[in-house]
C-alpha cells in the first residue's frame, strides 16, 4: 500500500471497489498519519476514530456486496462548522466546546449517503472569521509547507490536512475566500460553488448571504467528484436553488479551446506581490497554449469589495451569533447573577477577540442612525459590483487572476491590525458578494511556498470552471506536489 | 364637551390557525407539555434555517382582502433583533418595510348607531415568541418554547379610535372577522388573540398627537376597556398637574385595575431591523391572490346587510345575529324551516337561546338544541297552538330534556285553549266568583281588566289564547 | 472616525458582550480603524441603485405545505442544555 495516501479520491474509490485494500485498512492508515501530524499541524479538533472504523467496516461490507456508491469507504474530513450528529461540533470556539450536535448538516448526510467515511472535524478560525486559522480556541493550524507559517483561513485545518495528505478530501466553507485562500497558501485545489448550489442547512451561519459550502482536494477532478455528491436542492434551506446538479466528473474533459478568459485589471494591482504575479502570468501562458483567448476586463467597483464585505458580513454575523446566549446550548458562565449577567459573561467568555470585534462592528452598522450610511450603502455598492461582474461575463466565459496577494505569511505577523488581515481576501471577496462559483488551483511556487490561480465563472458554471482547472492540471504537475515530510 | 381628546391605536396579534408553525414543521396545538413542540428550528440551534408555511401566507392574504387592503406582490421578512430568553435566535422574524398587507379599513358601529371607518395601516406576518414562566420554580424563570414560531398576523390600526368603547368595538370587529375567515380561533384565554393599545391624550381641537404610552398584552375586551379608561385618566391627571407623560411600555394589572410602567421605550431596544438573508422575497402573483379571494366567505358586514333586507330585521338585530358565522348559520337554518317568521326567530335566537347558552357557557354549535327543533317550537307559536308565554316553559323542558316541542306540549297538555265556548265558560266562572271587582270595573276602574285576565289565565293554567281571551272578556265585562 | 469609550460600552451592551477594562481601548482602536476603512464606500455613487440582499436576483421564497413533520424530541435536544428542569430551560429569575 505504498503511496496510497497521495492517491486521488477517484483513484482511492476505484481501488476500494476493486478490493485492492479495505476501507478499514485505508482508514487506519490515514488515522495514523493524522495522529502523527497533530502536534505539528493541529489540523484537527476532533478525530472520530471509533466511529470511522465502524463506518469503514460497514463500507467494506457494502463493497463486498457490490452495493457501493461513488464514495463508499473513502475517508474524508468535515470542517468543524458542519453539524455532525452525535459528534462534537465546535466551530473553533469555546462557545461550542461542549456542543454535541443532535443532527447532521445536509452536506454531511449527503456525503454519508454516498458512502464517505468521516475521520474527524477540522480546525478553523473561530466561527469562520479569519484568513489565517489563528483565532481558533484550539490553537492555530500550521502550514505543512512551513510550520511557522499560516495555512490560510478560515478553512485552514481542512486545507492543511489535504495538503499534508492526511485525508484525500475535506469539506470547507467560504464566505470571503475561506476555501480559496487556504487552497492557494497550501498548494491545493479548492472550490466555492455558486450561492445556493450547496445546502446551508447544518452549516453554522456566519454571514448568511455570503456563506457557501465547498471542498478542498488535491485536484479539480477530485473536487468535481465531491461536489457532485454534496450539491443539490434542499427543502430545509430557503436559499437553496432547485436546479439539477450536472455530473461535474463527466464534464471535466470539456474541451478548453476557445475559452474566453478575462483578466481583471483590478486584480493585477500594486498590492500583488511581484513573484506571485509572475507565477500567475506563467499559468495564463499555459492557458493560452491550450487555446484560451485572453483579454483584459475591468470591474471598476471591485476595489470596494473589501469595505462592502466588512459591513455586510459583520452585520449578518452580529445577528446570527445572537443565539449563543448560554440558555439552550453552548457555554454558560458560572453562577449568573441575573439574566443580563448570564448573557454578557457567557458571550464575553465564549467568544474570542475577532468574533467580538465583528459582532460589535455589525451591531454598530445596523444600529439606529447608521443603518442607511453603512448597511444600506454597502448593499447598494454590492449591487454595483454584481453588475460589473454581469457586464464582464457578457464578453468572457471566465475570469482569471491571483487568489491571494502574497504567499503564506508568518503566524502572528498580521494579528495586530485587523485591516492588514482583511486585505488578504481582496481578490476572493468579489465572488462571494455576487454569489459566483470560483476555484483556486496551485500554479507554482515562490521561495518554496505555493501560489494559487483563481478562476471565477458566472452563476452555475461549476462544470466549466472545474473543467478549465482540470485542463491546466492535465498538462502541469503543481497539484501533485506534496510538502516535505508528508510525501 | 371635554377639554381633552383621547387618541388610541391598537396593534392586534392574532395567532393563525395553521397546523404547523410559520417557519418549521412543529405542531401548533395548544397545551402540549413544555418544549414538546419545539424543533431544532424553533430552538434556534446552530445551523438551522427557516422555511415559510404556505397556509400562513394564504391566511394573511385572506385577511388583507377582507379589509380591502392592497396585497403586496412582493413582501420581505426582516429580523427584529433583541435579547430575551423566550426569543431563541436573539431575533424575531417579522416584516418591517415591506409587509404583506398594506393599508385597509374596517367599519365599526358606535353606540348611537353611527358607522365609523377605522383605518388599518398595515398587517404583517411574524413568528410568536415562547413563554417565560416566572412562577414555575423558585429563584428561576422557566422557558417553554412550544409557542415560539407560531404564526402571527399583526394588525396595526391608524390612531382613529377616540374612546375605550370605540377601541373595544374595533377589537370585537376584528375578532369576529378573523373567526369568520377561519384564520384564527380567537381564543383569548389561550392567547390566540392579543392586543396592545397605544394611548395618548391632547387638548380638544389640537392637531399634534400627545406623547403616547403602550399598554401591552391585553387579552380580554373588558381589560382593554378598563385599561384604556384608567390610562386616559392617568395621563390627563399627569398633564393637568403640570408634568409630562413619559413615552413607555405599560402593563395592565387586572387585580388592581391600573396600568404600571414596564420599561421606558427609549432605553429599551434598538431593533436593528434588516432583511432576513435566510428568506427570499415573498412574491405573490394575481392568480394566487384570486385563488385566495375565491375562498372568502360572506363577510360579517355583507351578511348583516343581507339579513336586514332579506329578513326585515333592524340593523342592530342583524348585527347581533351575524356576530359569528355559527350563530348566523343557526338563525338561517331556523328561518329556512319557518320562512314566514323571521322576526320571531330573531327574537328567540337572540333571547331565550342566547341566554340558555350563556348560562352554561356553551357555543351555538354545541348541538343541545338543533335549529330544526327550535323551529318546531316557534311553529307552534306561529300556528297558535301555544302562547308565547307557554312556549318559554316548553323551551326550558326541551333545553334540559332534549325532546321535540310537540312531544312536550302533548305530554304536559299545554295546548292553547282556542275554543270560544270553553273560554267563555271560564270567564263566566271568574266573573261569578269576583262580584266586587266586577262592580268596580263596570263603575269605571279600567285597571281591573288585567285582574280578570290574570284570573282566567290562572284558571286555565295559562292556556287561554290571549287574543281571544281579550276580545271575549271585553265583550262580557262591558 | 474615532469611537468613544461610551460608544463601545453602548455597543457592547446592545450585543450583550462583557468587556474587561483593558479590552475597551483595543476595541475602540480596531473598530475605529474598521469604520475608517469602510468609509471608502462613500466614494461610490449609489443614488439610483437598489440594495442587494441576495445574490440570487429574481428568485422568490418557496412556500412549504402546512404539514406537521416534527415529533417531540425534547429530551434528545435538551441533552445540550446548561440547566433544565421539568422540561423547561432555566435562566435566572426575570422580573418584568
Amino acid at each position: 500500500m505504498s503511496g496510497w495516501h497521495t492517491g486521488t479520491l477517484a483513484q482511492l474509490a476505484a481501488d476500494l471497489r476493486a478490493r485492492k485494500f479495505s476501507s478499514v485498512e485505508l482508514v487506519r492508515a490515514f488515522l495514523a498519519r493524522i495522529d502523527a501530524s497533530q502536534a505539528t499541524l493541529n489540523a484537527f479538533i476532533s478525530v472520530t476514530r471509533e466511529q470511522a472504523l465502524s463506518d469503514a467496516a460497514a463500507a467494506d461490507r457494502a463493497l463486498a456486496a457490490g452495493s457501493a456508491g461513488a464514495l463508499t469507504g473513502v475517508p474524508i474530513a468535515h470542517k468543524d462548522i458542519f453539524c455532525t450528529q452525535g459528534v462534537r461540533t465546535t466551530c473553533g470556539s469555546r462557545m461550542l466546546d461542549n456542543f454535541v450536535s443532535p443532527y447532521d448538516a445536509t452536506v454531511v448526510a449527503k456525503l454519508k449517503g454516498a458512502g464517505a467515511v468521516m475521520l474527524g472535524k477540522t480546525n478553523m478560525d473561530e466561527f469562520a472569521m479569519g484568513s489565517s486559522s489563528e483565532t481558533s480556541f484550539y490553537g492555530p493550524v500550521r502550514n505543512p509547507w512551513n510550520p511557522q507559517l499560516v495555512p490560510g483561513g478560515s478553512s485552514g485545518g481542512s486545507a492543511a490536512a489535504v495538503a499534508a495528505r492526511l485525508i484525500p478530501g475535506a469539506t470547507a466553507t467560504d464566505t470571503g475566500g475561506s476555501i480559496r485562500q487556504p487552497a492557494a497558501l497550501c498548494g491545493i485545489t479548492g472550490i466555492k460553488p455558486t450561492y445556493g448550489r450547496v445546502s446551508r442547512y447544518g452549516m453554522i451561519a456566519f454571514a448568511s448571504s455570503l456563506d457557501q459550502g465547498g471542498v478542498l482536494t488535491a485536484s479539480a477532478a477530485d473536487a468535481a467528484l465531491l461536489l457532485r455528491e454534496m450539491a443539490g436542492f434542499d427543502a430545509n434551506d430557503s436559499t437553496s436553488v432547485d436546479t439539477p446538479v450536472p455530473d461535474y466528473v463527466a464534464a471535466l474533459e470539456q474541451p478548453l479551446a476557445g475559452l474566453k478568459v478575462g483578466l481583471l485589471r483590478e486584480f493585477f494591482d500594486k498590492g500583488l506581490d511581484a513573484q506571485n504575479e509572475q507565477r500567475v502570468r506563467e499559468a495564463l501562458k499555459v492557458y493560452e497554449q491550450l487555446g484560451a483567448r485572453l483579454t483584459e476586463v475591468s470591474l471598476p467597483n471591485l476595489p470596494l469589495s473589501v469595505p462592502v464585505y466588512y459591513v455586510v458580513a459583520p452585520a449578518e454575523c452580529s445577528s446570527n451569533l445572537a443565539r449563543f446566549d448560554g440558555v439552550r446550548f453552548g457555554h454558560r458562565c458560572e453562577s449568573p447573577r441575573d439574566l443580563t449577567d448570564l448573557y454578557r459573561r457567557s458571550r464575553g467568555e465564549g467568544f474570542g477577540a475577532e468574533v467580538k470585534r465583528r459582532i460589535m462592528t455589525g451591531t454598530y452598522v445596523l444600529s439606529a442612525g447608521y443603518y442607511d450610511a453603512y448597511y444600506l450603502k454597502a448593499q447598494r455598492v454590492r449591487q454595483l459590483i454584481n453588475a460589473d461582474f454581469t457586464r464582464a461575463f457578457a464578453s468572457v466565459d471566465v475570469l482569471m487572476g491571483p487568489t491571494t496577494p502574497t504567499p503564506a505569511f508568518a503566524i502572528g505577523a498580521k494579528t495586530s491590525d485587523p485591516i492588514t488581515m482583511y486585505l488578504n481576501d481582496i481578490y476572493t471577496i468579489g465572488a462571494n458578494l455576487a454569489g459566483l462559483p470560483a476555484v483556486s488551483i496551485p500554479c507554482g511556487f515562490v521561495q518554496g511556498l505555493p501560489v494559487g490561480l483563481q478562476i471565477v465563472g458566472p452563476h452555475f458554471s461549476e462544470a466549466r470552471v472545474l473543467s478549465a482547472a482540470h485542463a491546466f492540471q492535465r498538462v502541469t504537475d503543481w497539484h501533485t506536489r506534496v510538502p516535505q515530510g508528508y510525501a | 364637551m371635554s377639554a381633552w381628546e383621547t387618541v388610541i391605536g391598537l396593534e392586534i396579534h392574532a395567532q393563525l390557525a395553521t397546523r404547523s408553525k410559520i417557519f418549521s414543521g412543529s405542531a401548533t396545538a395548544y397545551g402540549a407539555p413544555p418544549n414538546a413542540q419545539a424543533s431544532l428550528v424553533d430552538l434556534g440551534y446552530p445551523g438551522v434555517l427557516p422555511v415559510l408555511n404556505a397556509e400562513a401566507v394564504r391566511m394573511a392574504v385572506k385577511l388583507g382582502l377582507a379589509i380591502n387592503a392592497r396585497i403586496a406582490t412582493q413582501s420581505v421578512f426582516a429580523r427584529k433583533n433583541y435579547f430575551y430568553p423566550d426569543l431563541p435566535k436573539g431575533y424575531q422574524i417579522s416584516q418591517y418595510e415591506q409587509p404583506i398587507v398594506a393599508a385597509g379599513a374596517l367599519d365599526i358601529v358606535l353606540d348611537d348607531g353611527e358607522v365609523k371607518r377605522i383605518g388599518i395601516t398595515r398587517a404583517h406576518l411574524e413568528e410568536d415568541a415562547g413563554k417565560s414562566l416566572h412562577e414555575a420554580l423558585p429563584g428561576v424563570t422557566g422557558i417553554d418554547l412550544n409557542r415560539a414560531g407560531t404564526p402571527l398576523v399583526e394588525i396595526v390600526s391608524e390612531p382613529h379610535l377616540r374612546s375605550a368603547k370605540e377601541a373595544v368595538a374595533y377589537m370585537k370587529k376584528v375578532h369576529t372577522l378573523v373567526r369568520y375567515l377561519e384564520i384564527c380561533d380567537g381564543n383569548m384565554q389561550e392567547g390566540s388573540f392579543r392586543c396592545d393599545a397605544n394611548v395618548s391624550v391632547r387638548r380638544s381641537g389640537a392637531h399634534q398627537l400627545g406623547t403616547r404610552a403602550e399598554i401591552k398584552n391585553l387579552n380580554s375586551f373588558r381589560f382593554v376597556e378598563r385599561a384604556i379608561n384608567y390610562e386616559v385618566a392617568r395621563q390627563i391627571e399627569t398633564l393637568e398637574s403640570g408634568r409630562a407623560v413619559v413615552q413607555e411600555t405599560r402593563l395592565y394589572d387586572p387585580d388592581r385595575g391600573e396600568t404600571r410602567s414596564m420599561r421606558s421605550k427609549e432605553e429599551a431596544n434598538d431593533y436593528r431591523y434588516f432583511p432576513d438573508p435566510d428568506l427570499l422575497p415573498v412574491v405573490l402573483d394575481a392568480a394566487f391572490i384570486e385563488q385566495v379571494r375565491a375562498t372568502l366567505p360572506e363577510l360579517p358586514d355583507q351578511k348583516a346587510a343581507r339579513f336586514a333586507s332579506q329578513y326585515g330585521l333592524s340593523a342592530y338585530d342583524a348585527g347581533v345575529l351575524t356576530g359569528s358565522r355559527e350563530l348566523a348559520a343557526y338563525y338561517e337554518d331556523v328561518v329556512r324551516e319557518l320562512p314566514q317568521e323571521p322576526k320571531l326567530a330573531a327574537n328567540w335566537v337572540m333571547g331565550e337561546l342566547a341566554a340558555a347558552l350563556n348560562k352554561e357557557n356553551l357555543e351555538v354549535g354545541c348541538g343541545r338544541l338543533p335549529a330544526a327543533r327550535l323551529a318546531g317550537l316557534l311553529r307552534r307559536i306561529s300556528d297558535q297552538t301555544i302562547s308565547g308565554k307557554i312556549a318559554k316553559e316548553v323551551f326550558e323542558t326541551m333545553w334540559s330534556g332534549g325532546a321535540s316541542a310537540d312531544a312536550v306540549i302533548d305530554a304536559q297538555g299545554l295546548r292553547q285553549i282556542t275554543d270560544t265556548a270553553a273560554i267563555e265558560r271560564v270567564i263566566d266562572e271568574v266573573m261569578a266568583r269576583n262580584p266586587a271587582q266586577l262592580a268596580e270595573y263596570r263603575a269605571g276602574k279600567d285597571k281591573l281588566f288585567g285582574f280578570f285576565v290574570g284570573q282566567v289565565m290562572k284558571a286555565t293554567a295559562g292556556k287561554a289564547n290571549p287574543a281571544q281571551l281579550n276580545e271575549l272578556l271585553r265583550k262580557k265585562l262591558a | 472616525m474615532a469611537l468613544t469609550r461610551e460608544q463601545i460600552a453602548s455597543i457592547a451592551a446592545l450585543a450583550r458582550l462583557d468587556l474587561t477594562a483593558s479590552e475597551f481601548p483595543v476595541y475602540q482602536d480596531s473598530l475605529s480603524r474598521i469604520l475608517d476603512f469602510v468609509g471608502a464606500l462613500d466614494r461610490a455613487h449609489t443614488a439610483d441603485v437598489a440594495p442587494m440582499s441576495h445574490p440570487l436576483a429574481g428568485l422568490s421564497q418557496r412556500l412549504r405545505p402546512d404539514v406537521v413533520s416534527e415529533q417531540d424530541r425534547h429530551e434528545h435536544y435538551q441533552a445540550n442544555a446548561p440547566q433544565v428542569a421539568a422540561g423547561l430551560y432555566l435562566v435566572p429569575k426575570v422580573i418584568e
